[in-house]
């Protein structure tokens, strides 16, 4: 009996063997470099997921030209130091073909030295301007510009007829960075920021600083940050009777904003990535199939909703798998071909990469949304 | 929007925050004065509390009032397991190893926090209505009222323990002199326990009342812990009046600091205090008492 | 004597293997994580030196990291300055700085001490966070160069390994030296007993102080080094967090142990590596790590080799004993 068991496990092991032999070519290693854990976690939560899902999706249906994709994550904790390990780890000892990540700015700014020594393509799922500007031969991303996001405001602002603002941005790397492009854009829209706060990520009660703001002669309110400060800034807003417009930036375009702002959240406008009105969008938008199915998969497999933030890791996940099907899987090769890249409709929008341009999204990439009666409304 | 309107609300936002920082700052002040221990795993308690509620109140879709009457309990059974497991067995110990072990108590607590819950963000609901009150052209709310409530009536209850019951006399006496307290047939071990049980249950009960205005998540705990700090070295480490004052005081000297100078160091304004009151008055600004610090 | 050579020899060893070990790493991923190892082994020492000696505890000591770091950092990449020279000068801020300091922060003790050294990191990070114009803010500083000396530009992993570790084993150098000496002795004597030390004729606050900027110039040391090597910093490496990350380490290599640092060092640098199958269970790791080393071996991972190899020494020694017996 027990003999035939193990004749049976011997001559099972041997044919597994002989199948892998025949079918399997290595799987490509694609490594991923995000902030799981610590503060920016909002942001490599969700792109983790997307990622592993959509590779899974891919090796479901047959991989990339046969070969298998095999998904390599790191968590950073949004430490520079870590993402420099990391990096290391993933090109030295995984040996992989490229990384996409990591997820914010000061992580991504941490790992260009690394990746560009050892040449690997790398597609940053951060939003600061500095990643692609100056152009870095093998650095991408597809998170959008902070730039687009400040443009999309303002313009609504011009067309509103509001001149003067009051800005309140958060003392992080996001709100560092957003403050710096409201500032840089306001000449060119005749703005005025007549009032520039900012406030702590780990604030509880921002009162102080809306009351200042209040006080003087601010037509709209701009916040930039991400959950949960300007959710607290909203209910202050409530509390205070502000009765000025506010408008927030995309960092907390996410149904989390609505529940945690309340009644507060009630009237606010900010731009955001298509995903969260996909529903909304007329038919012919190039972007909306993928928008929705996105939207659903993503909602099957996590049971929450899926974010834009996801969407940066759907559309480097998805910019490589073009790049390698028409490029072949070296790294070299991998890079030119996203360079290639040309009308990609994906998460955060329609991407072409150019010699000179390694964020390839246009301001088309943001719609204004406001918040009414407790969802998203597509302002047209 | 006038000035002196504008300074009022500076003066309201300040001390509804103060009276936030002195309710975290009194569990620090009965672990001190009972042990001679500053517990930097207090905001840990603080972050259960909130986050218990919630649990309780969106999983088991409890009322409040048993969803905080549980999250209160749990966190206090947090507490004397960590006293019983940690802080007994090194009761002689230097203070450094003290330190370290209830820095890593903090940690490990915050840790198996965000394993359970995860890492979002959650707000409770306001335990009365969300409408806001207008006191002299300034506004607060409800739970703001909650706030200052339930902080006079922690001052009352502390008062009326620790001058009028035994078990309070008991503590006081641990804290002066533990030897002679332990000579007197005080058991200065079950004083420690106890510490933790109260300290554990205001720092869970402050957590709960700020959570709908603060919003909580597993690492609200360690600033709020360090604001709760300052406010009890503001105070002298006191058990009463001391604590509320120095609390007070730090949440008005943040807010008006914050209106008038910069709102980008409004939290090194309250360590610029602490820092100050160390160096220069260790015993803190509303106490006589002569303390051990040097 | 005997007891001074063994620790030359027990040095030169260390030395050796340091110096030889890419020579069989080669091109290994595992020389990046050392070269982390030796900035954090040298971070170690530098508290292990008010810590494990002197008995004076600091919660901000990534304070000083940082002021290495950005003050090398904003120089070199302003202006045209000799890096070499920079690192020096960040190094002095940073000593006059923890003297100035020092003063006031030494005088209290225990828990107070803890509170005050906390609110001064806290206080420093802001500064970092907040001079948005100087330090470039949350977002970092990018673009710092590699040091070099000559024709030799320190811009690869082996270079830097070199660079990072010839510094480190100095470091030790210097540490293993000062802790031998008259200093050294006084310092353990406050550590035992402060009043007994100062009745010996031991000017405790003056020794506290000056041991406080020791350490505070070698972790300055340490913030060069790192802003040179990964060419970027930002606020969040020297925050609370590091901080406390950087009291592990001692705690767990080995208060008042050289190798002790390093021991910590190399393992908490090297945990991730270990924890990546868990993801996010290393902030659980940490807790447990640092509550069970203070109580059950307080002496940190040292102590506990030295337990072990005298339990099997005492084995052996009873062994022969009922050997000769029998």
């Amino acid at each position: 009996m027990s003999r035939n068991v193990f004749r049976m496990i011997l001559v099972l092991c041997f044919s597994f063997l002989m199948a892998g032999a025949v079918f399997a070519a290595p799987p490509v290693k694609i490594g991923a470099l995000f902030s799981v854990s610590g503060p920016a976690s909002f942001l490599g939560e969700p792109e983790r997921n997307t990622a592993v899902m959509m590779v899974d999706e891919i090796n479901k249906a047959g991989g990339i030209k046969g070969r298998k994709l095999e998904l390599v994550v790191y968590d950073t904790q949004g430490d520079a130091t870590k993402a420099v390990q990391a990096a290391n780890k993933l090109i030295k000892d995984d040996k992989v073909v490229a990384i996409i990540g990591p997820s914010t700015t000061g992580d991504s700014m941490a790992v260009i030295p690394v990746v560009e020594r050892a040449g690997i393509p790398m597609i940053s799922c951060a939003a600061g301007i500095k990643i692609t500007e100056p152009v870095n031969k093998w650095v991408f991303k597809t998170a959008q510009n902070d730039v687009l996001a400040v443009m999309k405001i303002y313009r609504h602002l011009q067309q509103q007829k509001i001149d003067k603002v009051a800005i309140l941005t958060v003392s992080d790397g996001f709100g560092s960075s957003g403050r710096e492009q409201l500032r840089l854009q306001a000449k060119e829209f005749d703005i005025k920021i007549i009032s520039d706060e900012t406030y702590g990520p780990k604030d509880t009660d921002m009162t102080v600083q809306l009351t200042k703001i209040r006080g003087n002669e601010a037509q709209a309110i701009i916040c930039w940050g991400t959950n949960p400060g300007p959710a607290i800034v909203a209910r202050n807003a409530r509390q205070l009777g502000i009765k000025t417009p506010i408008y927030m930036s995309h960092g907390v375009s996410s149904k989390k904003f609505i529940e945690l702002a309340g009644d507060g959240a009630e009237g606010i406008i900010l731009p955001s990535g298509k995903v969260i009105v996909a529903d909304q969008l007329p038919d012919s938008d190039p972007q909306k199939k993928n928008l929705m199915n996105y939207v659903r998969k993503y909602q099957e497999r996590y049971k929450v909703e899926g974010d834009h933030f996801g969407g940066h890791a759907w559309d480097a996940i998805m910019l490589l798998k073009n790049a390698m099907e028409k490029g072949g899987f070296s790294p070299a090769a991998i890079r030119d071909q996203l360079e290639k890249t040309k009308k990609f409709s994906g998460i955060g929008g329609t991407f072409s990469f150019s010699p000179d341009d390694h964020a390839g999204l246009t301001s088309d990439a943001f719609v204004l949304v406001q918040v009414v009666n407790g969802d998203w409304k597509l302002i047209k | 929007m006038d000035n002196f309107q504008q300074l009022i609300q500076y003066v309201l936002s300040g001390l509804s925050n103060g009276a936030i920082y002195a309710l975290i700052g009194f569990g620090f002040a009965i672990i001190y004065n009972a042990t001679g221990i500053i517990n930097f795993a207090q905001g840990e308690f603080v972050m259960l509390g909130g986050m218990l509620t919630i649990f309780f109140l969106t999983v088991f879709h409890l009322p409040l009032v048993p969803a905080v009457l549980l999250a209160v309990m749990i966190s206090t059974i947090v507490g004397v397991v960590f006293e019983r497991l940690a802080i007994r067995p090194l009761r002689n110990a230097k203070p450094l190893r003290l330190i370290i072990i209830t820095i890593g108590a903090s940690i490990l607590i915050r840790g198996i926090a965000m394993l359970v819950w995860g890492k979002d963000t959650h707000a409770l609901p306001a335990f009365s209505s969300n409408e806001p009150i207008l006191i002299a052209g300034a506004t607060m709310l409800p739970q703001h009222l909650w706030i200052f409530g339930v902080t006079v009536l922690i001052i009352i209850i502390s008062r009326i323990f620790f001058n009028y019951t035994m078990m309070g006399k008991a503590m006081r006496a641990c804290a002066y002199n533990a030897q002679a307290a332990g000579l007197v047939g005080i058991s200065v071990k079950s004083m420690t326990l106890i510490s933790f049980v109260i300290s554990a249950a205001i720092g869970s009960m402050a957590g709960i009342i700020i959570a709908p205005l603060t919003m909580t998540s597993y690492d609200v705990g360690i600033m709020l812990g360090l604001k709760g700090f300052c406010a009890v070295i503001i105070g002298g480490m006191s058990t009463g009046f001391g604590t509320v004052l120095g609390g007070l005081v730090l949440g008005l000297l943040e807010a008006l600091g914050a209106g008038f100078i910069s709102a980008s160091y409004k939290d090194a304004i309250a360590f610029i205090i602490l820092l100050l009151i160390l160096f220069f008055r260790p015993e803190g600004l509303f106490s006589k008492k002569e303390t051990e610090r040097f | 004597m005997t007891e001074k050579k063994r620790q030359i020899i027990v040095f030169l060893i260390f030395a050796a293997a340091a110096l030889s070990a890419p020579f069989f790493l080669k091109d290994s991923y595992l020389i990046t994580v050392l070269i982390f190892v030796g900035i954090n082994t040298i971070l170690a020492i530098g508290l292990n030196l008010l810590l494990g000696y002197a008995g004076q505890i600091s919660l901000g000591h990534a304070a000083f990291f940082g002021l290495g770091a950005y003050i090398s950092g904003i120089l070199t990449t302003r202006f045209p300055l000799d890096p070499f020279l920079v690192m020096i000068l960040a190094a002095f801020c940073a000593g006059a700085l923890a003297f100035v300091i020092g003063f006031p922060i030494l005088k209290l003790k225990g828990h107070y001490l803890a509170m005050a050294t906390l609110g001064f990191g806290i206080i420093m990070y802001i500064v970092f966070n907040e001079t948005v114009s100087v330090t470039g803010g949350p977002s970092g500083l990018s673009g710092i160069p590699y040091l070099s000396v000559g024709p030799l530009v320190f811009d690869n992993d082996w270079n830097n390994y070199y660079l990072v570790w010839i510094s480190t084993l100095a470091v030790m150098l210097l540490a293993i030296n000062l802790t031998q000496s008259r200093i050294g002795r006084a310092l353990r004597a406050i550590h035992d007993s402060e009043v007994a030390a100062r009745v010996m004729g031991v000017n405790a606050r003056i020794l506290k102080v000056q041991i406080f900027t020791v350490s505070a110039v070698i972790s300055a040391f340490a913030g060069s080094l790192y802003a040179h090597v990964v060419t970027f910093i930002a606020p969040a490496s020297f925050g609370f967090h590091f901080s406390v990350e950087l009291l592990t380490m001692v705690v767990v290599g080995g208060l008042g142990s050289i190798y002790g640092s390093f021991l910590g060092a190399a393992i908490l640098t090297m945990l991730p590596e270990f924890l990546r199958v868990f993801h996010d269970l290393d902030i659980i790791v940490y807790g447990l790590m640092l509550i069970l080393m203070t109580m059950f071996m307080p002496g940190g991972l040292v102590s506990g080799i030295q337990m072990v190899t005298q339990y099997i020494a005492a084995r052996k020694a009873k062994r022969k004993d009922e050997h000769a017996q029998a």
